[in-house]
């Protein structure tokens, strides 16, 4: 007989929660040593909403291992976090181009994929990566785009291209931009039709004098929270995760989603155990989990992320299939590009460009 | 005085706990970042401490002071505001009753029960275009419109044709509106202090010798409450500079304040040791002002004396 977990209701307010939650975990947790027999726990620093409904409750029946998660809210929070030592956890869910600068930093401990024998059900395009070759350090857990969410009612057309965010007046002040350098100004390169991996310090430039000059139409740059501005319909377009707006989408089906023409930004959130972690061993039992094909179906159905896992997405059906929202067309995904980890020096360009356009 | 003298174990055993947890807490912290703003950054993530000044030449180019000046406007009209709506409030409730004076400094202090995040949404839910404010004042307009045709002139529209709601929020008005709600305790609670220590026969002095209510506001109480609005002064201004959630949840694309830089360089730019030296420079300007505020304080008592 299956045991029927509590029904935890989803949280409508998440960026509030999120915050609340980087709060909290930041008062919780102290390094253990960790033994070979380990004793039945998890620390699992995740993201917000990014997990199924009964996820952690059924791996606990499953396994007798308790999960403990926090939440983060942004990549910069869980490296600030786990930057001057790991504070206790066992599994976290960075970025792709995070996974590479935690690789370079040597703060990640190589997977034993013996234990995760689940990496079968990784569709092939995820087998292998060019943040992490062979896959030694992180598994993929979900991927998706950046686009523009906006409001159907309230825009003349599609807003088939980044001009409509970064270089129109049509929608002054209707219009949220995120608030995250890493973000919007590899965007803005792609809009400019450069690489977003460019290095050149000119593109940087480039990307500095649009935004200026654009800004007086930007109603805000938005914390990650532009579904919410998208949804209370203070604004009309914003620039966000596809994830976000397809979460709001089910409360207000005027809301759509398109990743521009430009091509966009595609990202990979991985699994990954990082050095100092108390229960290794839990760690790699805990990912082969959430690797299942039930338990993954599970999750990205609850949470409307693509996932890579090729089993969980034959178990579910032609809607989430088939949303151009979760699962970009393979024109789109060709003219789009991943974030690489583009060293210290070009962060702090970044950074000073970032500065100087919310000084202007 | 000499009581430490003579019961040594009980000085000591009060006043070794709060010692620890200033240096081990407070001064020990501090002076690991003030270290840090002397360093610079090897790789990903070691900093190595040189001794360099990099960091604050840094700090000193335009585009950062005009930040901190930035910072510096806002958090002195957020202290401005605060003082000319504390004084009122504060003067209320020290001529309340004794029955009532708990019950309204409860009032003022009961906004710090609450996370000053979840105030921060609580105001963004009040201001924003589709929040409680407008609805508000849509409803006000409707019935005065409806009014209006009651009488017999609605065509005419004098209201206007219909309701236009109003941006309140992401702009600079809604960042010094959220700190002024946010720091408004600060400042009513010494100026209760400072006022309701104040001896009434003064004002009666003051008002029976023939001085009018404004002579007397500002002869009498203003200088016999000057003390508390001082230190109001400088528990509002201090926090208010360093804000950093308010310009970030309600601010708008130019809202940007200093603790802004500051957050983005320990996390997105993950630049410790500029961070450090961009917080170690907003408290030196503090010092600064203060000791400034200090000095000139002095003169003008030699200049009474």
């Amino acid at each position: 007989m299956k045991m029927n977990p509590k029904n935890n209701s989803r949280p409508s307010r998440r960026h509030f929660l999120r915050r609340l939650g980087a709060v909290a975990a930041g008062l919780t947790l102290l390094p253990r040593e960790g033994w070979s027999a380990e004793e039945k726990k998890l620390n699992f620093y995740n993201w917000d909403t990014y997990i199924g409904e009964t996820t952690l409750d059924d791996f606990r029946n499953d396994s007798g291992i308790a999960v403990s998660m926090d939440l983060f809210a942004d990549n910069d929070e869980l490296f600030a976090k786990l930057k001057e030592g790991n504070p206790g956890y066992d599994v976290i869910v960075p970025t792709n181009d995070f996974v590479e600068r935690m690789i370079r930093a040597n703060m990640l401990f190589k997977l034993d994929h013996s234990k995760i024998p689940n990496f079968k059900n990784i569709d092939k395009a995820f087998r292998d990566a060019a943040f992490d070759p062979k896959r030694a350090y992180s598994m993929p857990y979900m991927w998706g785009t950046i686009g523009i969410g906006y409001r159907k009612s309230k825009v003349s057309k599609v807003p088939d291209s980044w001009s409509t965010l970064f270089a129109s007046s049509e929608y002054s002040g209707r219009i949220a931009v995120l608030n995250s350098p890493s973000e919007t100004v590899p965007v803005a390169m792609k809009y400019l039709g450069h690489s977003l991996n460019t290095t050149d310090p000119a593109v940087v430039k480039a990307v500095e004098d649009l935004m200026i000059k654009q800004k007086k139409h930007i109603k805000v740059f938005a914390e990650d929270n532009g579904q919410d501005l998208l949804l209370s319909g203070e604004v009309d377009l914003t620039m966000e995760y596809n994830g976000d707006i397809i979460q709001v989408q089910e409360e207000d089906d005027d809301i759509a989603y398109i990743v521009p023409k430009e091509g966009t930004l595609l990202w990979e959130d991985c699994l990954c155990i990082p050095k100092g972690a108390p229960h290794p061993e839990n760690a790699h039992a805990f990912m082969n989990y959430l690797l299942d094909g039930d338990a993954g179906a599970l999750i990205a159905d609850f949470i409307q992320y693509a996932t890579p896992n090729s089993v969980a997405k034959a178990k579910l059906g032609d809607e989430y299939r088939n949303n151009p929202a979760i699962f970009p067309t393979d024109d789109v995904l060709g003219r789009s590009e991943s974030s690489k980890y583009r060293g210290e020096a070009m962060q702090r360009l970044f950074d000073e460009a970032w500065t100087r356009i919310s000084a202007a | 005085m000499d009581y430490w003298r003579k019961s040594p174990k009980v000085f000591w055993s009060f006043g070794i706990p709060p010692t620890i947890w200033l240096f081990a807490l407070f001064l020990a912290p501090l002076f690991l970042v003030w270290g840090l703003s002397f360093g610079e950054k090897q790789g990903i993530i070691e900093v190595a401490i040189t001794g360099t000044l990099e960091n604050y030449s840094r700090a000193v180019q335009p585009l950062y002071l005009q930040i901190f000046l930035k910072s510096f406007w806002y958090a002195g009209l957020t202290t401005f505001f605060c003082l000319v709506i504390s004084f009122p409030i504060a003067l209320a409730i020290t001529s309340a009753s004794e029955r009532w004076k708990p019950i309204l400094l409860l009032l003022v202090i009961l906004p710090f029960w609450t996370n000053l995040l979840i105030r921060t949404y609580a105001l963004i839910a009040v201001l924003r275009t589709n929040g409680y404010l407008n609805d508000l004042l849509e409803l006000i307009w409707l019935s005065a419109d409806s009014g209006l045709r009651i009488l017999g002139l609605g065509d005419w529209n004098l209201f206007g044709e219909r309701f236009h709601r109003f941006e309140l929020l992401y702009n600079n008005f809604a960042v010094v509106y959220g700190l002024v709600y946010v720091h408004l305790p600060f400042m009513v609670l010494p100026l209760y202090a400072a006022l309701d220590r104040m001896d009434r026969s003064y004002i009666e002095a003051s008002l029976d010798l023939g001085a009018g209510q404004w002579r007397t506001f500002r002869s009498v109480i203003v200088p016999l409450a000057l003390p508390g609005i001082i230190s109001g002064v400088i528990i509002t201004f201090i926090p208010a500079l360093g804000s950093y959630l308010t310009p970030d949840l309600l601010g708008g694309t130019d809202s940007q304040m200093i603790a802004n830089v500051i957050e983005r360089q320990f996390k997105s730019a993950n630049d410790w040791p500029f961070g450090a030296a961009l917080s170690f420079l907003l408290m030196y300007l503090t010092f600064f002002a203060l000791a400034v505020r200090a000095l000139l304080t002095r003169h003008n008592e030699k200049g009474l004396a």
